[in-house]
């Protein structure tokens, strides 16, 4: 059963320079997601998480940033490939986004109603009236009570759940394939993120669309994903599908993360264990595996070849040079 | 028996001021930041105090140390009552209670070496005698938290956001203090660098004998911290319990959907799990719901919980509440 | 689960962490790359330095006397040999006097901007760090003496105080009091704008979890202003202050020009203009010399003044 994903990005690397040198963020990358499946991106603050999708967005300011390689196969088009008025087509009705911080993506002197006419209408030929029907039925469908007497007001009149939920209402208003969600949840409460999370499931459900997911939180991804993408200082680490993941960790990496996680339902019994050191500096072009300064299992190749993506078990990637069950170095590489 | 507590604090109210105007400033009402609320810790132990943002978490832990007045109440450090004591008595409360920040790149001067912000308690409460002695302090401040004493003289910009936190805890040491507020001390770092630091702080607690006040949000990582946990809403306590007796047992509604909406790094686990998932947001702190201040998203609310304000009260053995539902 | 079991049993890792990152640039090396980047900032560092030698270097090979030398035979002879930017209207080399007026107009801008700088750090350190009711009687003063031109104001106090302290005699050189003057009333009148940019700053940097943690360790007012917030709010001072030496100059011209400033025999470059107006076409060198000294210096601080702006305060590019 091999289905055509959805989109389908290759070897993608991305630079940016500064003052400093260049950094490194995202090192040649290859991942794809197909329709309907809700997929997970993991990985600390700098890890090129967010990064690698504003460049298949095309949303990486340049300068400093460059796409220096790869290419993003969505459809039959390659992304990289497009013309600028080509990829604003895609952009927001194809693949639409979600990002972080609900307060500085959306303008603060124009009401939420302009705010979400104004992208229906700049997409489809429609009238203002319509618009602001369609405007309101979106409201309600992402859970804000009242619909029609907000559409009037100002940004700073919700509180952050709830210019989240008007960030998804704007993101999903043309019925877009793909949802990029870019920690939608880090900035909000626990009770809050638990209705955002339910949100975005029951929608995705009802409009059988694909959703990427980024987070640093294991928990969340636990509850929403179908298939997780570790990454580490600009490497996919490891790929799996959820359950393999939480039950069978094969990077040092993972394991490390999920070992330093406590846990709310079950009683203390021990230290947590940490990874010790902190992320490489994004400056410097990683020889090697870039995780090894912090890994226990580190061998000689470590230094020298950064290790490739290999199939562990079906549909389960790691990239690392040990097989961390026995802690001996993979043979025939 | 009960050791006689180290902190103590009686209904504690601060209110701020919200002011309107801009030569002839106005009083137009209060933000009820912190409302009655009381809570004790004893030697060598750790309190969390847990609550979503704006609940008034943070501003307990500053007034109790002094940095903002109190509206009303009573706060105990060491037998040293805070809102009573004079200048000279609060500068020496500052040595015995220290704070370290969630910001580790705001809580940093960005123009001092390291060696100057850790050495800043010891120059201000004269706990060296020579600069030979405060550089030798300073040094084994930052082996304790696992710092290379080599990097004395660098600024903190040139450290990772786990690394300076580090370099605030050294200071909150240097003036041998009993007891610490950390307010949020992890809730700004990456994940694999929150262990690394929680682990830090245990060490130091089993080494120093200190008592902790633990705020945060993150009720996974309270859960393995604390000893006992107390639970905010909107400037009031709503519940406090020993840790595993509140998590095992939570008897307060905004407890129970507090726990439930914690995400669990188990994909099967979650899966069987039911969510209460709470309606609407958390209402604003200047014009606070009457009677009961959760009763607006509370799932068993009653006609009366709008009217009377619940008593914080005994439900089981060293468990309170402050719940109508509960007797 | 059995790699975690491996991990739990480990102890926690020894956390010597630091060796394994490579620390980023110290900040003066960033500055300094970021100036390099700004040629016009690095002109006019050149040119101020070639101004600076000129003026101060010059009276190496020419002796004060000569620049107040009267000659009237040799009254407005042009350009020569002998005299280079020929000479004024009572027949001093107009060289000679650009060398020593260059001294006292860089002087006047130097002190004048040291007065104005305590003045605006003073005021809008205690306006921003106190706040309330001290902050808001500073700042309306503030305002009040923004809103009287400083022409104005320049004019009345020059006129008011002007030769009223007698010629001083310093290093074996003597100056005319009006220097004095001159330097103290730009200094009043000019602090304002830095006390809100100072102000500005103190209200920001405040607010940072440093300033609390100092107030938690018990650190007291004055340490926190001097010792936390100023070192934090140095760069825009160092810019604003280094611009102010430009303006200061260009004040001193002003009521110099005007006969209101410093007075003969002392020379400026300001007080060689005064009277070169009435020789506009038939003595040119009167006023060319003076005032391109003037448009170079004031030139080469504005440029150098916005490169260190991008070098040290780039956040801050308005005001």
């Amino acid at each position: 059963m091999t289905k055509q994903p959805l989109l389908d990005v290759k070897n993608l690397v991305t630079e940016f320079i500064i003052p400093e040198g260049i950094v490194y963020a995202v090192n040649g990358i290859s991942f794809n997601v197909n329709p309907g499946e809700t997929l997970a991106v993991v990985g600390e603050s700098g890890c090129g998480k967010s990064v690698s999708m504003l460049s298949v967005m095309g949303l990486i300011p340049t300068p400093p940033g460059i796409i220096v390689d790869g290419e993003a196969i969505y459809g039959n088009k390659n992304l990289f490939k497009l013309a600028e008025e080509e990829m604003e087509q895609i952009r927001g009705k194809e693949i639409a986004m979600v990002f972080q911080d609900p307060m500085t993506s959306l303008n603060p002197v124009l009401t939420i109603g302009k705010q979400i006419t104004e992208a229906l209408i700049c997409h489809f030929d429609i009238t203002k009236n319509d618009a602001r029907d369609r405007a309101i039925s979106l409201l309600d469908m992402v859970g804000i009570p009242e619909a029609r007497n907000r559409l009037d007001d100002y940004p700073h009149q919700f509180s952050g759940g709830m210019r989240q939920r008007v960030m998804i209402a704007m993101a999903l208003a043309c019925d877009p394939h793909l949802l990029i969600a870019d920690e939608p949840t880090t900035a909000l409460d626990v009770t809050i993120q638990a209705q955002i999370v339910e949100l975005v499931l029951q929608l995705k459900r009802q409009k059988d669309m694909a959703v990427i997911w980024i987070t640093h939180d294991l928990g969340v991804v636990a509850g929403i994903a179908d298939r997780v993408n570790v990454m580490y200082a600009g490497y996919i680490v490891e790929e799996a599908l959820v359950d393999d993941l939480y039950e069978d960790p094969r990077h040092p990496y993972t394991c490390g993360l999920l070992g330093s996680l406590p846990r709310v339902d079950h009683r203390r019994e021990r230290k947590l264990c940490s990874i010790p050191g902190s992320p490489p500096s994004l400056l410097v072009k990683p020889v090697g595996c870039p995780f090894r300064p912090r890994c226990q299992y580190s061998k000689e190749i470590c230094q020298f070849e950064t290790p490739k993506l290999r199939e562990t078990s079906r549909g389960h990637h790691v990239a690392c040079w040990i097989d961390i069950q026995s802690g001996e170095q993979i043979s025939g590489s | 028996m009960d050791p006689e507590p180290l902190v103590i604090v009686e209904k504690l109210k601060k209110y701020f001021p919200v002011k309107k105007g801009l030569v002839f400033q106005k009083q137009s009402g209060f933000v009820k930041a912190v409302d009655e609320v009381s809570f004790e810790i004893c030697r060598g132990e750790t309190l969390g105090l847990v609550g979503e943002s704006g609940c008034g978490k943070t501003t307990v832990g500053r007034t109790m140390l002094g940095l903002y007045p109190i509206t009303e109440g009573k706060v105990v450090i060491e037998k040293l009552d805070i809102a009573k004591a004079d200048r000279n008595k609060l500068h020496r409360l500052r040595q015995k209670a220290q704070m370290i920040f969630q910001d580790p790149y705001a809580s940093l001067n960005p123009r001092w070496t390291v060696s100057a912000i850790i050495s800043e308690p010891i120059w201000v409460h004269h706990l060296a005698h020579s600069e030979k002695e405060k550089i030798e302090r300073v040094q084994e401040l930052m082996k304790l938290v696992g710092l290379s004493p080599r990097l004395i003289n660098r600024f903190p910009h040139e450290f990772s956001g786990g690394q300076r936190q580090r370099i605030g805890i050294a200071r909150a040491l240097a003036s041998q203090p009993e007891f610490i507020v950390c307010d949020e001390p992890i809730s700004a770092l990456d994940v694999s660098i929150q262990a690394q630091v929680v682990n830090l702080l245990e060490e130091l607690q089993d080494q120093f004998q200190l008592t902790y006040l633990f705020i945060a949000h993150d009720l996974s990582m309270v859960r393995h911290i604390c000893d006992r946990v107390a639970v905010m809403y909107l400037g009031t306590l709503v519940e406090s319990a020993d840790r595993d007796e509140l998590y095992e047992n939570p008897l307060h509604p905004y407890t129970k959907a507090l726990l439930s909406a914690v995400p669990i790094p188990d994909p099967k686990k979650d899966r069987m799990r039911h969510r209460i998932i709470l309606q609407g947001d958390v209402p604003s702190p200047i014009s606070p719901p009457s009677g009961c201040r959760f009763h607006t998203r509370c799932p068993m609310e009653k006609p009366h919980c709008g009217e009377l304000v619940p008593v914080f009260k005994e439900a089981a053995p060293r468990h309170w509440v402050a719940c109508h539902e509960i007797t | 689960m059995g790699i975690l079991n491996i991990m739990i049993a480990e102890s926690t890792p020894n956390l010597f962490v630091d060796d394994l990152e490579t620390p980023p640039l110290p900040l003066t090396t960033l500055a300094w790359k970021r100036f390099k980047r700004h040629r016009m900032a690095m002109l006019g560092g050149v040119f101020l330095i070639l101004l600076v030698l000129y003026s101060f270097g010059g009276s190496l090979f020419v002796e004060e006397k000569y620049a107040n030398f009267t000659n009237p035979p040799i009254r407005l002879n042009t350009p020569s040999w002998q005299h280079p930017f020929g000479t004024d209207t009572v027949g001093r080399d107009v060289l000679a006097r650009t060398i020593y007026g260059g001294q006292i107009s860089m002087i006047i801008g130097i002190l004048a901007v040291i007065i104005e700088t305590s003045l605006g750090i003073l005021i809008g350190a205690l306006a921003g760090y106190y706040g309330g009711t001290i902050d808001s009687l500073l700042m309306r003063f503030t305002e009040a003496m923004l809103n009287i031109p400083e022409i104005f104001l320049l004019i009345v106090m020059a006129k008011f105080f002007g030769n009223k302290i007698p010629n001083l005699t310093l290093l074996g050189r003597t100056f005319s009091g009006s220097v004095v003057v001159i330097i103290v009333i730009i200094g009043l009148t000019s602090w304002m704008y830095l006390a809100r940019i100072v102000r500005a700053e103190f209200l920001s940097i405040k607010e940072n979890d440093f300033i609390l943690a100092a107030k938690a360790t018990g650190t007291s007012n004055t340490e926190i202003i001097i010792r936390h917030i100023l070192p934090n709010s140095i760069a825009p001072i160092i810019v604003s202050a280094t611009l102010g030496i430009a303006n200061a100059i260009l004040s001193e011209a002003y009521i110099s020009f005007l006969g209101l400033g410093v007075q003969p025999p002392t020379a400026t470059w300001g007080n060689m203009l005064d009277g070169a107006n009435n020789y506009i076409e038939s003595a040119p060198w009167l006023w060319f010399f003076p005032g391109l000294l003037i448009l170079l210096t004031v030139l080469s601080i504005n440029f150098l003044g916005d490169g260190l702006r991008d070098a040290i305060d780039p956040h801050s590019r308005a005001i």
